[in-house]
């Protein structure tokens, strides 16, 4: 039975003319913000922490126990909105900034607030000139009408939010990257630890990342009450979630589902959402939670759309982006897809990132191509090994004592970037090695054989 | 509190089985390297900030939630924590780090400078792959490109480890080079046309652990298992840096910055670090010259005690003056100060040629270490300083201290430093007394209750040094202590040993030591002698028959150009010196010496600290050590000074002097960063030391609207002598031109880059005009000593300042 | 001249005042001399080191780690097609060969006639709507061939596209390359609430009154 659909953050998308302030106030637009303003800041905090508002960027942290992290007494505080998704498979935030700007606004306003953070960034993927526009709009719409800017509604909170928006770089979106690329520099992540962005984040400072979608949640939260939020999803998982579904399925889209209690299955086949594979097809695999996770297949369609079920099954949920494909669909390609995209995307700081991740590359496309070599499959295994040491979760392999995906992964990288190339070449070789063997044994026969096995340093 | 045991004060850790105590807040990756286990890096480098890029030092550490792969260059160690730096994992890590590294970097190993010293090449044998599997096109870039005069890059043996980017941003604060693209295709690189044109881009050559970076000094000059070494000190400047002197057969090839805890910290100018180049000039002077014609030294050394003799025949030792010696060795120093006031008996005897400070004043005010003044919070008041210029690697101390160790830094002088943009306060005024004034002023403006150091320079010849000592005054009457910033190499062992007109060894006055010094000399001068101004004064008058250069150029040194020739002109000169310079072409008899690298001994820094000087290569010709001159000479004057080698010299030093005391041979020896000498009481009869500044009012000359005042600047290239003669330094120098405040153009009428003529009372110069923000109004900037454009012919040292009128080439 | 031209370097000063320290400023400061240049050219990166106190170098270590900066001309309309695992699925591989056919270039390169440049691109967070493609990061979704023909037919005559960008409305237009949003955000002075200075700002005086 599939849970019904229950729409909070969507809940204006199907309204004209939605991004506009006047289409928001006269839908509840800012009665969240009025709402916490004449409650404390803790009490605020406090309503957020009870709806137990987990964070949609991918860790799935609950945000406002993150917003409990800063150390006591150092100011200032900044928040930073993370809205430069670019996941493979996924675009919920873009369309939660073009159709709802001002949703996001309000919960920016909310978070500042009630984590005492004292100027707010909005950092727009670069490539997503809409919702730059509407952002821009609805800032100044809101500057004007008072709710942002000096003394909000006339109270003593006083906070700035600057759109700033990026530039092309996947990899920004990892959130100390995300803080390097606000202070004008490379997008290139820290390390953690020292550089937990609670503790020391942008200039230095104790900076709450956020993602464009938790933020949205606020403005219903306060206007409707931590109760009212969790009668929906799970009680682990409360409220509802955006995925994106695309691929192989008959109608591909963004959808909001009660978190924790809608299934894969719900999901692909249910027709108020996908409807089904296309053509009747049979599924081969999907990848549950953008590509850096391992790929699900048949067995896993049963589980909920909820981090740990999907952790304890081998992969894990991330930002909400799916990709299902069905039975017609080359393992190797898709496998030489995905890494391909981790390759491009490297930020190039650490070594086994900058030169593993091109290196699987390039071994997968000499198989695509037909100059595989026997030797290959177990040289594509090591390198990853030697980017995210092993054993790496892999979906339907818990019966070899298989963890799920520890967060951060087992890495010899400085991010997940790395290790997230390497979750699609296990994936596919556990799975479909015979179609690996089957490239490498048909080879082709007029490229000149290299030199295979005295290639000494 | 009270009922507890205090705190232990380290930190207990289990690397591999054994426990050790480390420090709290070290990095694992120091706290094992100091108990004996070595964890292989790249990018790691302990004079920068960490980064744990390059994966190189990943290790299992266990903080109590079980092991996992670390990097140990960016964890602290904690109590109980686990490091594990052999296990399976750590090795597997390491492995794939170096297979991955090795995948693009070119296997040109065989002519790579780097090769026999390389990271990459040490790190792969001990810890890496034993052959590669990866069998693709590597990636490829135009190879080498020079990035700057001295410095030349290649990208395909480039690891990105961030040292050389790291260091031009957090330690030389020039970014210049910097990470450009992503990925794979990351690259080091300059913006298009602008070179890496720091001060210090040498030591990025030094740290890289690949050949990425090479020298165009070293390139393709050694293998590195051709090279002997030896630990030696820079005397470029006066901070005294810890090198080691490289070289292959009795050819002086390279010098490497040595990481000296209280000096350069690892750290070299690029200066320092190739004007070296020189010692193998072909312009060496290896044969004594006499009236311009080799000679044998026997007739050199006859022929100067001939014209000393007559000198002091003819007119006493007041007849004879010695100018210079701030290049010697301490020991040749003391030798000359022996010689000169011991034997001939003349007080004449001026290390600086009126650029410097009086050594009374230096030895008077209480001093600080580099250490003091660049400590954590403190505060550092640059009065009439600019290191930036003089004291390059002081520079990147100071510059450390202010932005890495929160220390407050405010600046007084003639205008804006290289310091200026770190300063808190700056505060700028014209020669002619104004600094006083800033100095009550900044008193004001001193933080609460943190230690204060003022660097006390003299930059500008033009000032007078009275007002320094006034100004210097005003922050000892606070309780500041003192870093001198007197440049020369050794120009503080001269002072200390008695190169100065009324000093004698040991930082005493004629008065207080002339007992102690009688009996050791049979004789010291009766009264006071004079400056080098005074000197060629006399010289050119024809009062002081003879002058003996010791390594001195005053016709472009001195402060009046025109002086200094006609006194070469009209005496009998003695040059004891390493090149022909313009002031050497006047001597009637030239005596080589040893420079640098060719001699043993020792040299004393800005802060009093005695460092090493050893030989590395022999000199060339018949040139011998300074010392070994003086000796000879003395000996041709019937005199016997009492001593045949470096040691002997050393030993004679300690037993008089109450700074030297109790710094033997065997302590230096064994100091590793020096031994810094402040002896000051009185025993075994010693002299004591001077321990105070007279009051000191400086004569106030109120600025001239008809004329702009001048300010002299030094810049770190010019045309220093080292320099000039090296092979990769003499064209880097700034051409000259005079610099005005943008407000001043508009009063005089002139157009920015126009010629303009200054007129001063003793010459004039003819350059053009530049606008810059960082001068002080109704005041010209030039730069000193550029070769072709000699600020010299403007200045007079009988004034206290320099007011110049400026004409417009029309 | 390819510095900032005064209305340009006015907004810069706009935009570096909203942060409390000038480098932040360097991305979008990027972008406006794309704006006005079509591409990222050296000189306007010396003039944004000025701006913003920092070396050349700096700004072009940032500004070659993102690939929206060109630093070469490239065409009026950058058609970026994604050919990412979601797109490919569906087509954007044929798409793309259509695109280099049908416009005579290789991803990557530009028309002779300085109109159209194509670039192979990874996701372009439009994953449900494959094939899709974007003409100066404004979407066409579920683009066939003829639709691609269409589009650049219309641009190519100095039209805007008949079919309109996805999502847009009345913001459909599709500017030259370097334009990215329609509006600038200003704050206005009397409602501004001023930088967060890292070193110095206090805690926060709505935080004070919960007690």
């Amino acid at each position: 039975m599939t849970a019904p659909i229950v729409k909070v953050v969507t809940s204006r998308f199907d309204i004209e003319d939605a991004h506009t302030l006047a289409v928001y106030e006269r839908t509840g637009g800012y009665e969240g913000l009025r709402k916490a303003l004449t409650m404390s800041p803790t009490a605020v905090h406090d309503e957020v922490k009870a709806a137990t508002l987990l964070g949609r960027g991918g860790a799935g942290f609950p945000a406002g126990v993150k917003w409990g992290f800063c150390p006591p007494g150092v100011w200032p505080r900044y928040l930073v909105v993370n809205g430069d998704e670019s996941e493979p498979g996924t675009y919920k935030d873009r369309l939660l900034m073009e159709r709802d700007p001002h949703q996001l606004i309000e919960g920016c306003l909310i978070a500042c607030y009630a984590a005492g953070l004292s100027q707010c960034f909005l950092y727009i993927r670069g490539e997503m000139a809409l919702a730059q526009t509407r952002v821009a709009r609805a800032l100044n719409e809101a500057y004007a009408a008072g709710y942002v800017g000096r003394n909000v509604l006339g109270t003593n909170f006083s906070v700035d939010i600057v759109l700033h928006w990026g530039a092309g770089a996947y990899i920004v979106g990892e959130e100390t990257a995300l803080i390097e690329s606000l202070e004008g520099n490379r997008g290139m992540p820290r390390l953690k630890p020292p550089y937990f962005p609670a503790a020391i984040g942008l200039y230095g400072k104790p900076t709450i990342v956020n993602n464009v979608e938790t933020l949205s949640n606020l403005g219903w939260i306060l206007r409707n009450g931590s109760d009212a939020y969790k009668q929906y999803g799970s009680e682990s998982s409360p409220g509802t979630r955006m995925f994106a579904i695309s691929g192989h399925v008959k109608r591909p889209g963004v959808y909001e589902v009660q978190h924790g209690i809608t299934t894969f299955r719900d999901l692909f086949y249910d027709e108020q959402f996908c409807g089904g594979i296309r053509h009747d097809h049979q599924l081969k695999m999907f990848i549950p939670g953008g590509g850096s996770s391992p790929w699900f297949f048949e067995e896993q369609l049963d589980l909920p759309l909820e981090a740990r079920p999907v952790g304890g099954a081998g992969s894990m949920l991330g930002s909400g982006a799916i990709v299902v494909m069905d039975e017609t669909t080359d393992a190797v390609k898709a496998c030489l897809r995905v890494v391909r995209f981790y390759a491009r995307e490297s930020c190039g700081k650490c070594t086994p990132c900058r030169e593993g991740t091109n290196w699987l590359e390039t071994i997968l496309q000499r198989i695509y191509d037909g100059h595989g070599r026997p030797s290959d499959i177990d040289m594509l295994l090591d390198v990853g090994d030697n980017i995210s040491p092993g054993p790496y979760p892999s979906a339907g392999w818990e019966a070899e004592g298989l963890a799920a995906v520890p967060f951060p992964p087992r890495q010899t990288t400085i991010c997940p970037l790395g290790p997230s190339a390497v979750a699609p070449v296990t994936s596919a070789l556990r799975r479909f090695r015979p179609e690996f063997e089957a490239k490498i044994r048909r080879r082709a026969v007029n490229i000149p054989l290299r030199v295979e096995e005295s290639a000494h340093v | 509190m009270s009922d507890t045991a205090p705190a232990k004060s380290t930190v207990s850790v289990e690397i591999n089985g054994h426990t050790i105590e480390a420090n709290p807040g070290e990095l694992v990756i120091d706290a094992a390297e100091r108990n004996g286990v070595h964890i292989p890096r790249f990018c790691y480098h302990n004079r920068m900030r960490p980064v744990g890029m390059c994966r190189m030092c990943l290790v299992e550490i266990d903080q109590g939630r079980g092991p996992a792969l670390s990097p140990s260059c960016m964890i602290p160690v904690t109590e109980g924590m686990k490091v594990d730096t052999e296990s399976e994992r750590t090795r597997k890590a390491q492995d794939g780090v170096l297979e991955f590294l090795l995948i693009n970097h070119p296997l040109d190993c065989p002519v790579c400078d780097k090769g026999g010293e390389c990271p990459l090449q040490d790190n792969t044998v001990a810890y890496g792959p034993g052959e590669s599997r990866f069998v693709e096109e590597k990636r490829h870039y135009e190879k080498p490109i020079p990035i700057s005069d001295l410095v030349f890059l290649d990208r395909e043996r480039c690891i990105l480890c961030d040292r050389c980017t790291r260091f031009a941003k957090e330690v030389a604060g020039d970014p210049l080079i910097h990470f450009q693209g992503r990925g794979s295709r990351t690259e080091v690189n300059t913006f298009p046309d602008e070179p890496f044109s720091s001060y210090f881009s040498g030591n990025t050559v030094q740290i890289c652990p690949v050949g990425a970076l090479t020298s165009s000094s070293y390139r393709f000059k050694a293998r590195p298992w051709d090279l002997t070494e030896v630990e030696s000190t820079c005397t470029t400047c006066s901070v005294g840096c810890s090198v080691t002197l490289q070289s292959s057969r009795n050819r002086l090839l390279r010098t490497m910055g040595v990481d000296n805890d209280a000096t350069n910290w690892g750290w070299l100018c690029d200066r320092g670090r190739f004007d070296i180049e020189a010692v193998e000039s072909d312009n060496r002077l290896a044969e004594p010259l006499v009236d311009g014609a080799p000679a044998r030294w026997s007739d050199a050394l006859r022929k100067a005690a001939a014209a000393i003799s007559g000198a002091l025949r003819d007119v006493g030792p007041s007849g004879i003056g010695v100018i210079g010696g701030a290049r010697l060795t301490n020991e040749s120093a003391y030798a000359w100060a022996k010689l000169a006031k011991g034997v001939i008996g003349t007080d004449n005897v001026d290390a600086q040629l009126g650029d410097g400070l009086p050594g009374e004043l230096l030895f008077g005010l209480p001093r600080a270490t580099i250490a003091e003044a660049c400590a954590p919070k403190g505060t550092i008041v640059l009065l009439g300083s600019d290191p930036k210029e003089t004291l390059g690697v002081l520079y990147l101390r100071l510059r450390h201290a202010v932005v890495e160790d929160k220390a407050t830094l405010i600046e007084l002088g003639h205008g804006a430093s290289g310091l200026t943009r770190y300063a808190r306060h700056a505060l700028h005024g014209e020669p002619g007394g104004a600094l006083v004034e800033l100095a009550h002023q900044a008193v004001a403006l001193l933080p609460e209750g943190q230690p204060v150091t003022v660097v006390l320079g003299r930059t500008s010849p033009t000032e007078d040094p009275a007002v320094l000592a006034e100004a210097a005054q005003v922050f000892a009457a606070y309780g500041a202590r003192f870093l001198s910033g007197l440049t020369r190499g050794n120009v503080h062992g001269a002072l200390d040993l008695g190169l100065a007109p009324g000093l004698l060894p040991g930082r005493v006055t004629l008065d207080a030591g002339r007992s102690t010094f009688t009996d050791a000399w049979g004789s010291v001068p009766a009264g006071r002698g004079k400056s080098t101004a005074a000197m060629l004064a006399a010289a050119a008058d024809g009062s002081l028959p003879v002058l003996i250069l010791l390594g001195a150029d005053p016709i472009n040194d001195s402060a009046d150009r025109a002086l200094a020739e006609r006194a070469l002109q009209r005496a009998t000169v003695i040059a004891v010196d390493t090149f022909p310079t313009d002031s050497v072409a006047h001597a009637s008899v030239v005596l080589p010496a040893a420079g640098y690298a060719e001699t043993d001994g020792t040299t004393t820094n800005l802060e009093g600290r005695i460092l090493p000087l050893r030989q590395a290569v022999t000199p060339p010709g018949t040139a011998r050590a300074d010392w070994a001159i003086a000796v000879e000479l003395a000996t041709r004057l019937e005199a016997d000074l009492g001593f045949d080698a470096v040691e002997q010299i050393w030993a004679e030093i300690a037993s008089l002097s109450a700074a030297h005391e109790g710094i033997t041979a065997a302590a230096l020896a064994s100091a590793r960063d020096g031994v810094i000498a402040a002896g000051s009481g009185g025993s075994g009869g010693r002299p004591a030391t001077i321990d105070s500044v007279p009051a000191v009012t400086a004569k106030r000359v109120p600025l001239d609207p008809t004329k702009l005042r001048l300010v002299v600047r030094r810049t770190m290239y010019d045309g220093a002598t080292l320099t000039q003669q090296s092979r990769s330094l003499p064209s880097l120098y700034n051409d000259n031109e005079v610099r005005l405040h943008p407000l001043d153009f508009e009063k005089l009428g002139v157009d920015e880059g126009a010629d303009v003529t200054l007129v001063a009372a003793e010459g004039q110069l003819t350059l053009p005009v530049v606008s810059d923000r960082g001068v002080v109004r109704g005041t010209a900037v030039v730069l000193a000593n550029v070769p072709d454009a000699p600020v010299n012919i403007l200045l007079s040292p009988t004034s206290p300042v320099i007011d110049v009128r400026l004409e417009v080439v029309r | 001249m390819s510095r900032l031209t005064p209305e340009n370097e006015a907004i810069a000063r706009e935009i570096i005042s909203r942060y409390p320290k000038p480098k932040s400023a360097l991305i979008p400061l990027l972008h406006l001399s794309q704006e006005q240049n079509g591409h990222v050219t050296d000189e306007a990166m010396v003039h944004l080191a000025e701006l913003v106190d920092v070396t050349p170098a700096e700004v072009i270590g940032t500004c070659t780690f993102y690939e929206m900066f060109k630093r070469e001309p490239v065409g009026r309309y950058v058609v970026n097609i994604c050919t990412n695992i979601a797109f490919q699925l569906l087509g954007a591989e044929e798409l793309l060969h259509h695109a280099e056919h049908r416009l005579g270039i290789k991803a990557g390169n530009t028309t002779p006639d300085g109109l159209f440049t194509i670039e192979d691109v990874e996701c372009v967070a439009a994953c449900t709507e494959a094939p899709c493609l974007t003409v100066n990061y404004r979407y066409f979704y579920k683009v066939d061939g003829e639709d691609f023909d269409a589009i650049v037919e219309d641009l190519r005559n100095g039209r805007q596209p008949t079919r309109k960008a996805a999502e847009t409305g009345p913001d459909g237009a599709i500017p030259s390359h370097g334009t990215l949003a329609l509006e600038r955000q200003h704050i206005p002075a009397d409602r501004a609430a001023g930088n967060a200075d890292p070193d110095s700002a206090p805690a926060p005086v709505w935080l004070e009154q919960q007690a």
